[in-house]
């Protein structure tokens, strides 16, 4: 399954409910405000970190480079323009939006 | 001006405002919105502060590039406040350092307050306006 998150963690809890929902082997694709997840520093940084080891974690290219993060992504997240959006939409059965 | 004048039109009147911005930037329109209010009401000469905290502070980074999602870019906006004196910007230490930021990765020269500046800065408003 696709998991796409686009909350900010620190705002919203949506991040931390995928997180705990999704099973090993799932995607989870980061985009809007939640892309804030996969830059250095942040607090949710180790939540992913630690999560990345069982799942693959995505985020959208265009939103980190629109929120000044682009050179700023942690180790081992998959960056993808909106290209590799469609790619993963395609390439997995079903995608969970957590709104 | 006669004192008759100024209390019919308000004019020579000036309250403390503060604008929260507690929003990041274009996953909603809170941070544009915020924006355009605090540049009205520079126009009428009030003691503007804006505050950044939260996801607010995410505003104010550097390097933003929203050509690939093809929004408006305002980040400029917040280097053209001085031109309008809005000169008084203050970001939380907290917010921050919760999010791996520090003043260099900022658009502007802030004042970084701890939560206890920052609670004492917001009860001496006249008004508080929160985006």
């Amino acid at each position: 399954m696709l998991h796409i998150v686009n909350k900010s963690a620190t705002e919203r809890g949506s991040l931390e409910s995928c997180l705990a929902m999704a099973t090993k082997g799932s995607a989870v694709l980061l985009i809007e405000d939640a892309v804030y997840a996969v830059t250095k520093g942040s607090t949710a940084a180790a939540k992913i970190q630690a999560a990345a080891a069982d799942l693959k974690i995505y985020a959208l290219g265009p939103d980190l480079a629109a929120r000044g993060m682009a050179g700023r992504v942690l180790d081992g997240v998959n960056v993808v323009d909106y290209g590799g959006f469609v790619d993963l939409v395609a390439e997995h059965n079903s995608c969970q939006s957590w709104l | 001006m006669s004192d008759m004048d100024e209390m019919d039109d308000g004019s020579g009147i000036i309250k403390k405002f503060m604008f929260l911005n507690r929003k990041a930037p274009h996953g909603t329109v809170y941070a544009l919105e915020g924006l355009e209010v605090v540049l009205i009401t520079a126009a009428f000469d009030q003691d503007v502060s804006m505050v950044f905290t939260d996801d607010g502070v995410y505003q104010l980074l550097k390097g933003i590039d929203t050509k690939g999602i093809e929004v408006k870019d305002f980040s400029k906006t917040y280097r053209a406040l001085e031109g309008y004196d809005i000169e008084k910007l203050y970001v939380d230490q907290k917010s921050m350092d919760a999010r791996g930021l520090t003043e260099e990765d900022l658009i502007v020269d802030v004042t970084v307050l701890s939560v206890d500046e920052m609670a004492n800065l917001m009860a001496e408003q006249d008004v508080v306006i929160s985006f």
